[in-house]
């Protein structure tokens, strides 16, 4: 098989223009006759559904949630970035494009970045039609902040609810095509398998999970925008429920997944404080920009801050090392994920850590609160105001900004985070890696689709802050509803499809047997359990920083893993009930094979770049080391039965407007 | 860190299906301060699936308290006794050792139970799809920045755009009333410019559609605002009620 990405032709500022001024279009009436699976109603999912809805197409939508506002994009917090250049700060779509590349370390396809920078600009006016609430200066006008890894301000928020916004805004226009009919809509309806006939996606099994049912459901081409991986780590900032089984049953069907081992560790969670801990929080990274990242320079005063003999206030400043400061002079706190990651982990590998497990570092914010506090006194006509009032008023900007953050930190930890500096740890949060998608966003299985963090397109080997949100509804409004019309315009004579054809009922038939061998194994452990040590052997041998000899034993680890799953798992009740049991049993068995692939991939790839820091590859400074020559390639593995070796193909990477450099941030 | 453990007696409500009489079940946990209430349900859970047992059924997902799955009924008050908070993002601190706690699912004709705690909010989806939108089609808007809106206005829209849809105020509600909720989408979608030209046929169609879902008449009991994690204020009560009377009287004329 070569994987063909099919970039069409022409200049890179130009190619989107070409292609959608000269794409086969599918005329009205036809469209109502052709019928769109779409899976998942995050921001991908709910934005190409909706979209689809208004041009015509007959589109059935699928979530396993009870409602589509409950998707995992709903968490986002910290912002959306946009090339509008309204700060006059010398953005544009070329920048925005460049800072993208250049942040996921020349790993990422040049073209759809592209067109996704392109895109940008589109969503924000789309959204603020609908009645997205972004955060607007006193003027009246639109509001942005910087985020890390770049130097214009370009990011569009409200509070630190971004992502709420945008998806109530995706969702309600989802909503009107429900109650148009142009949208036929299914809740608490999971996917299990995918149906190809003819080598072609046509339809899907999916199970009603409220009652168990398995319901086939037939169409023209199949829509995958079912989020990421992320919780094959057990621990991560995803939502408990976000899952890789459906990306990886369409595996299974000869779907290719690209880049797994391509993960984002960010370095602003909550740290994790015991056994029993279920999940990770995020704090946004749009806090850098006013919080300062530290921990003690004596080792003595972090043992004594561990042991809670002192905290973090009575460090004084000389005794405090602003380590990202330090190393990286003109980013700073700003750095990207990946960069500022690994330094809190060099920071407490070195033993300066300031929590009782040694995994946290300081995030301070009293320097900005001094200096917003000053810059108010003044503008109020106090010039010569006391401490108290300073810092008063400079508590208020900040709670004006981060309120809600601060507010969700103190809940969890117990402190105030006005006046203790916060803690915070590395945390898994997002994968770049995904389906891989040519320039359609078509997986290599014809009429199978893939948008959002389930398709591994955009972000190379690290993801920029505030680009998830974007390339989700770039994906969704802008780019699938045309490039799905070069597959449907060739499909319009095909008469919709029969789901009670012999592939959808042997589909049906497996899915049974699946549910079925999982019941039945009838031993000891809990799912959870299971979940939490394949957590476990994934952070510690593919975690921050990975070796060649770790990715060998984590590999085996997770089949032993996998040996012990099917003889000894214990799942109550039936196939034929609501079982969340059940649901979250399927959906460990994959993340179970997809973490062996993970390993796998990881080991593959002998160089470091952005989120894949092999120890074996690494400057004398320590930072991350590219290797171009043999490794500026998409690994896209084709895995279909785990008892063979997966199959790797390589999709060539060339860049033809940006120069290959090192990454410097310093 | 040493952390003391906390004995604690749950009674939860367990009732297998919609048609099934359910009762309330107890069980004793050791739980520690700086578990989430959901942790403590998952160490319960954990118990119940080493005795073989089913574990006890309750919606969750985001765990930090925007996506609204989560909808219990914690001693009697919907989310719990931490105002302001959901019910995943209240922590064991919030308790003692030795307590003795309550947990059932949120009660109101229009959320028929699924199993144990799990209820069915479908209503909500269907309110929101009679006219909880702006009619805009992808591709129709023009920039962003030709439309100034006053940062306060917007503010204020964003405030009631805040509502995770988790049903607690319908579950605080002696009426069992969706007031809160439907108020908080109008007033989002009416409060801006955007929203402007469909404000009347959207507080008709909504109230209307909250009518024929079973929630009950609102009597300004205000119990809503004080459960709502995101507490929205009953202030867009009153709003909706001035746009509602004002449409109506509109739309009789024009009959
Ligand atoms: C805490 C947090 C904060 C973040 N903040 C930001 C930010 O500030 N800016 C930014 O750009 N990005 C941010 N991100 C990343 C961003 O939120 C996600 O990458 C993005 O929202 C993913 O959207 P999606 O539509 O691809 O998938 P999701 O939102 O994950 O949606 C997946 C959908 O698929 C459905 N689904 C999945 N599998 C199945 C199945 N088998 N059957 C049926 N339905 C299925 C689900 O029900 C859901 O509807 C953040 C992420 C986290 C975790
Ligand atoms: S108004 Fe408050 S209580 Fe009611 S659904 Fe919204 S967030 Fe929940
Ligand atoms: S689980 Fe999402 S709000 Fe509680």
């Amino acid at each position: 098989m070569k994987l063909d990405a099919k970039v069409p032709q022409g200049d890179l500022a130009t190619k989107w223009t070409t292609y959608r001024g000269s794409m086969p279009l599918v005329a009205p009436n036809n469209k109502r006759r052709l019928d769109v699976i779409v899976v998942g109603t995050g921001l991908a999912g709910a934005s190409a559904a909706a979209t689809m809805g208004e041009l015509g197409y007959n589109v059935k939508c699928f979530t396993f949630h009870d409602s589509p506002r409950r998707a995992h994009s709903i968490a986002a917090q910290g912002g959306i970035n946009a090339a509008k250049n309204y700060q006059n700060d010398g953005d544009s779509v070329y920048r925005l494009f460049y800072d993208t590349v250049k942040g996921g370390d020349y790993r990422s396809r040049e073209a759809n970045v592209h067109r996704l920078a392109e895109a940008s600009v589109e969503i924000i006016d789309q959204a603020v039609a609908q009645g997205v609430p972004f955060a607007r200066e006193y003027g009246g006008l639109l509001a942005n902040r910087s985020f890390g890894g770049v130097q214009v301000s370009r990011t569009f928020y409200a509070r630190g609810q971004t992502g709420q916004q945008l998806l109530l805004g995706a969702y309600q226009a989802l909503s009107r095509q429900i109650s148009n009919g142009n949208v036929k809509m299914y809740n608490r309806h999971e996917m299990l398998d995918l149906v190809k006939i003819d080598g072609k996606a046509r339809g899907i099994i999916a199970r009603n999970l409220l009652t168990g049912e398995l319901e086939r459901h037939a169409a023209h081409c199949v829509v995958l925008a079912t989020g990421g991986y992320g919780n094959v780590f057990y621990l991560s900032t995803n939502a408990m429920g976000s899952n890789a089984s459906a990306a990886w049953r369409v595996v299974k069907r000869g779907a290719c997944f690209a880049n797994p081992c391509y993960t984002q560790i960010h370095p602003t969670c909550i740290p994790q404080s015991g056994e029993y801990q279920s999940k990770l929080t995020l704090m946004s990274e749009s806090l850098r920009n006013d919080g300062r990242v530290w921990v003690p320079k004596k080792k003595e005063d972090a043992v004594a801050i561990r042991e809670g003999k002192k905290t973090g206030l009575d460090i004084p400043e000389e005794d405090r090392d602003y380590y990202l400061e330090r190393r990286y002079p003109a980013f700073g706190n700003l750095v990207p994920r990946d960069v500022a990651s690994r330094a809190a982990k060099v920071a407490c590998d070195e033993g300066n850590g300031i929590v009782p497990t040694g995994k946290g570092v300081y995030l301070d914010f009293s320097s900005a609160i001094q200096r917003y506090g000053k810059s108010q006194a003044f503008s109020k006509g106090m010039p010569n105001a006391d401490q108290k009032t300073i810092t008063e008023l400079g508590t208020k900007v900040i709670e004006e900004k981060y309120g809600n953050l601060f507010e969700m930190y103190e809940k969890i930890t117990g402190e105030n985070p006005y006046v203790m500096p916060m803690k915070i740890y590395p945390a898994v949060h997002y994968t770049m890696g995904g389906l891989w998608v040519d320039y359609h966003l078509e997986t290599n299985v014809p009429g199978l689709f893939s948008l959002g963090e389930a398709n591994f397109s955009d972000h190379g080997a690290n993801r920029l802050g505030a680009s998830a949100l974007m390339q989700g509804l770039a994906d969704g409004y802008f780019v699938i509803p045309y490039t799905i019309g070069t597959f449907l315009s060739k499909e319009i004579r095909t008469p919709s499809f029969d789901p009670d054809g012999p592939e959808f009922k042997q589909a049906e038939a497996d899915v049974r047997n699946r549910l079925q061998n999982l019941l039945d194994i009838k031993g000891t452990q809990s799912v959870e359990s299971f979940h939490r040590r394949l957590g476990k052997i994934m952070w510690e041998y593919c975690g921050m920083a990975r070796n060649a000899e770790g990715l060998k034993k984590g590999r085996q680890l997770i089949k032993e893993l996998r040996e012990e799953f099917y003889k000894d798992l214990f799942v109550p009740g039936t196939q034929d009930e609501f079982n969340p049991e059940l649901e979250k049993a399927a959906r460990v068995a994959d993340f179970i094979e997809l973490g062996e692939l993970f390993a796998v991939d990881a080991l593959e790839r002998n160089e470091s770049c952005g989120g894949h820091f092999r120890e074996e590859y690494k400057t004398e400074e320590g930072e991350a080391l590219r290797r171009d020559e043999e490794y500026a390639y998409v690994a896209a593995w084709e895995w279909p039965d785990v008892n063979s070796e997966p199959i790797l193909h390589k999709e060539e990477l060339e860049f033809k407007d940006i120069e290959l450099k090192t990454r410097s941030y310093k | 860190m040493a952390l003391a453990n906390m004995n604690l007696t749950l009674k939860v409500w367990r009732q297998s299906n919609n048609k099934a009489k359910g009762n309330f079940e107890t069980h004793k946990v050791v739980a520690n301060e700086h578990m989430s209430f959901l942790e403590m349900l998952d160490v319960l859970n954990e118990q119940l699936i080493q005795e073989q047992k089913t574990p006890v059924a309750f919606e969750h997902d985001c765990r930090e308290g925007i996506c609204g799955a989560c909808s219990m009924v914690i001693n009697g008050q919907p989310h719990g006794p931490q105002r302001g908070t959901t019910t995943c993002q209240l922590h064991m601190r919030q308790f003692k050792d030795g307590d003795t706690i309550v947990v059932e699912p949120f009660r109101a004709k229009a959320f028929p139970v699924i199993k144990d705690l799990v209820v069915d909010r479908s209503a909500f989806d269907r309110i929101i799809q009679s006219g909880g939108y702006i009619s805009v089609n992808t591709g129709q808007a023009v920039d962003g920045n030709t439309l100034p809106i006053e940062k306060d206005l917007s503010s204020q829209a964003f405030d009631a755009a805040t509502c995770i849809g988790c049903g607690a105020c319908v579950a605080a509600c002696p009426n069992a009333s969706a007031m809160l909720f439907t108020s908080a989408k109008v007033s989002h979608l009416n409060l801006l410019p955007q929203g402007a030209i469909e404000a009347e046929q959207r507080v008709l169609s909504m109230v209307n559609q909250m009518d024929e879902e079973g929630f009950g008449m609102c009597s300004n009991v205000t119990a809503c605002e004080a459960e709502c994690p995101k507490e929205i204020s009953v202030d867009n009560i009153a709003r909706l009620n001035r746009q509602y009377i004002g449409a109506s009287l509109k739309s009789d004329k024009m009959a």
